[in-house]
């Protein structure tokens, strides 16, 4: 894989990991369900042809510890990704979020249209269609939930492995907290507003959805496709499930390289 | 000592293969399986025990809250509680108590509790528990991350409710009220009792050593079991200067009483196996959602008191179902008048607890038998345990009724005469 660089960003006395690797056009990406507890396949090869920008979300490993406790509303929790963002140096790119990175992005992008060039929704969550709510990820035992969230669950398994070295407990705790910042954002339906919002999404866009995604249900596809105002394009990839960089991790980056050109 | 009845209210008619064709008594719970008009009988029934157990001469009666839950029908204590104070006139209604953070505004419960204080002439205790994962975030949607949050700033604001006499303004996180003003207000002054349910959080032990209230332990594993919660909770009130007052805790022990053991192994059989083969079949999926354990407790390695029955049920043969195991454990505590006293007492003692609740009903038992292990316990118990620490400790913690001559006296007979309306 290749060289990543890491530093990191002060905000309100939290300190949030930033992720650098590659070169070319910059490309932000914010991480899915648990975030990302060490560098990855996917990342790796968005960054063969692009500058990977993948900064932490709050609560998320290595995002401000436990900033997340201080978002109350989705006012505070957009604010703060804006933050973030223009402290990683995004602030006029083009921005790929992943399932609940997905809703953060469409949402920044929904408030700040002109701060995203181009958006790729991988996954979304965000939205919920009455009587027909996401899968519950918090509804299965943690033993349970990469069954849920990949098709091949030993690859984000993998990426929970904790290295060697480790401290455990810590290990541990943060993907608890990861858990509990996922939950404190989506909790109990997963609609984060969104819905209200996407109509105010501008910029090309491309959604993605792995075919095996066990959490989004397909009914939401259509939404996600006539939301934005601007120009959508899908994709569906085999063999994925919701974590699609997880599963099909070159499959999804030659997706996105293939929609930004 | 105290000597408290408590009630569970569960459901009594759940099928023999409940365990094998449900995934759990809780959250989804099958709702087919519910007759509301079985179930009027159940309430009934409990209620007449709680009535009768008051009668016998414990302490208090007790009562607490589950919601989509097959071993607990009291989503609404207080309305089983309030028709406990028009039923008894002496004995202490705890309520055991009401999750604070599931109440909108929670000024109700502060306007409840203290409806019930005046109807009962100040015989309340308010026990004010977090609530289970499976009762706040599963079926109450509460967001785990904000739970203790929310419970906290509801608590401050029901004691500012409770105390102040001047109309208030509240502007918490959660709650934002204009006028806070409650009628009625609690007969108890400066408010109820406070009592805390809690399993082994440190952070728990600390806030009711700071605040002065009961810390309960209520454990459906018996007193073997329980006794490394209140060994750490009483080391934990030792670090901070407090006196070991057995009365600062309070505990749940399950009994059942016969004249020998033989015949109580005979009597209690089924209603436990029932109630921990049936009743205790909780589903782990909703044990622990995330941000309800605080990272303080998880990096102690302490686990909650559901999160413990769930892990129980994920591997079979762990809770124990069988009416051997159920007493080998420890679980209830189970045997003629004298064993069952020799055992509370040192049970008592070790955990050096002043309040014992017991559970004289559980799982499927019935009325008559519940009664039966009631006036026995208390006939035959109750006074060879009823003694222990009132010579050295006091309970500050007991709620303060009025005199009982300046009560009023329920069930008035009334002839609706004008002769009666000129008196």
């Amino acid at each position: 894989m290749s060289a990543f660089e890491e530093t990191s960003l002060s905000i309100n006395g939290a300190d949030f990991r930033v992720w650098t690797a590659g070169s070319g056009p910059k490309l932000g990406v914010l991480a899915g369900f648990g975030g990302l507890l060490q560098w990855s396949p996917f990342l790796a090869k968005l960054a063969e042809t692009r500058t990977v920008i993948a900064p932490s979300l709050p609560g998320f490993p290595g995002g401000g510890g436990r900033a997340h406790v201080d978002l109350d509303d989705a006012l505070d929790w957009l604010l703060l990704v804006r933050e973030i963002l223009n402290g990683s140096g995004l602030t006029d790119e083009d921005l790929v979020g992943i399932s609940l990175g997905a809703a953060l992005a469409g949402d920044v992008t929904a408030v700040w249209p002109h701060k995203t060039k181009r958006l790729v929704l991988v996954s979304p969550l965000g939205i919920c269609i009455d009587g027909n709510p996401m899968a519950d990820p918090w509804g299965v035992t943690p033993q349970d939930l990469p069954a849920l969230l990949c098709a091949n669950p030993q690859a984000l398994e993998a990426h929970q492995k904790m290295p060697e070295g480790g401290d455990d407990l810590e290990w541990e705790v943060s993907q608890i907290r990861a858990n509990e910042a996922a939950a404190r954002l989506l909790w109990p339906t997963g609609d984060t507003g969104l819905g209200k919002r996407i109509g105010r999404i501008f910029c090309d866009t491309l959604i993605v959805w792995g075919t095996e995604d066990k959490v989004v249900p397909p009914a939401y596809h259509p939404i996600y496709k006539k939301g934005p105002k601007g120009a959508v394009s899908e994709r569906l990839i085999e063999g994925a499930g919701h974590q699609v960089d997880f599963d099909q991790p070159e499959q999804l980056a030659n997706a996105i390289n293939e929609f930004l050109g | 000592m105290k000597l408290m009845w408590f009630h569970l209210m569960p459901y009594t008619e759940l099928p023999e293969d409940f365990r094998e064709e449900n995934p759990g008594i809780w959250v989804d719970i099958n709702s087919r399986l519910f007759d509301p008009e079985r179930a009027h009988h159940m309430y009934n029934d409990f209620m007449d025990e709680l009535e009768f157990s008051a009668t016998c001469g414990f302490d208090a009666i007790c009562v607490n809250e589950h919601h989509s839950n097959g071993y607990g029908l009291m989503p609404s204590p207080n309305l089983i509680a309030s028709t406990l104070a028009r039923r008894t006139s002496d004995t202490m209604i705890c309520i055991m108590g009401n999750s604070l953070a599931l109440y909108n505004p929670p000024t109700r419960v502060a306007e409840e509790m203290a409806m019930i204080d005046c109807i009962s002439g100040g015989r309340l205790i308010a026990g004010f528990p977090v609530g289970t994962p499976m009762d706040t975030c599963y079926a109450y949607g509460q967001n785990p991350s904000m739970l203790r949050d929310r419970y906290y700033e509801a608590h401050d604001l029901v004691k500012r409710a409770w105390t102040e006499r001047e109309v208030f303004s509240f502007n918490g996180r959660y709650n934002q009220l204009r006028y806070v003003n409650i009628w009625p207000h609690p007969v108890q002054k400066p408010h109820p009792p406070i009592w805390i349910p809690g399993g082994g959080s440190v952070e728990t032990w600390q806030w009711c050593a700071e605040m002065d209230y009961v810390y309960c332990y209520l454990s459906y594993f018996g007193y073997k079991i329980g006794l490394n919660t209140m060994r750490g909770f009483w080391n934990e009130m030792d670090r901070l200067g407090k006196e070991p007052n057995p009365y600062r805790a309070g505990f749940l022990q399950f009994v059942g009483v016969a004249e020998t053991r033989e015949e109580a192994m005979r009597l209690y059989k089924e209603p436990a196996e029932y109630f921990y083969g049936r009743c205790l079949h909780i589903d782990p999926r909703y044990a622990q959602p995330p941000g309800y354990t605080t990272e303080a407790t998880i990096r102690a390695r302490v686990e909650g008191q559901v999160a413990t029955a769930a892990k129980k049920a994920t591997a079979r043969g762990k809770t124990a179902t069988q009416i051997e195991d159920i007493i080998d454990q420890g679980y209830i505590i189970i045997g003629s008048p004298d064993e069952v006293a020799e055992q509370l007492r040192h049970a008592a003692t070790e955990m050096n607890v002043g309040h014992l609740m017991m559970l004289c009903q559980f799982g499927n038992m019935s009325k008559q038998l519940a009664a039966y292990n009631t006036r026995m316990f208390a006939e035959k118990v109750m006074p060879q345990v009823s003694d222990m620490f009132d010579d050295k400790w006091e309970d500050h913690w007991w709620p303060t009724p009025m005199p009982a001559a300046e009560r009023a006296v329920p069930n008035p007979t009334l002839d609706g005469s004008l002769a009666e309306a000129a008196e």
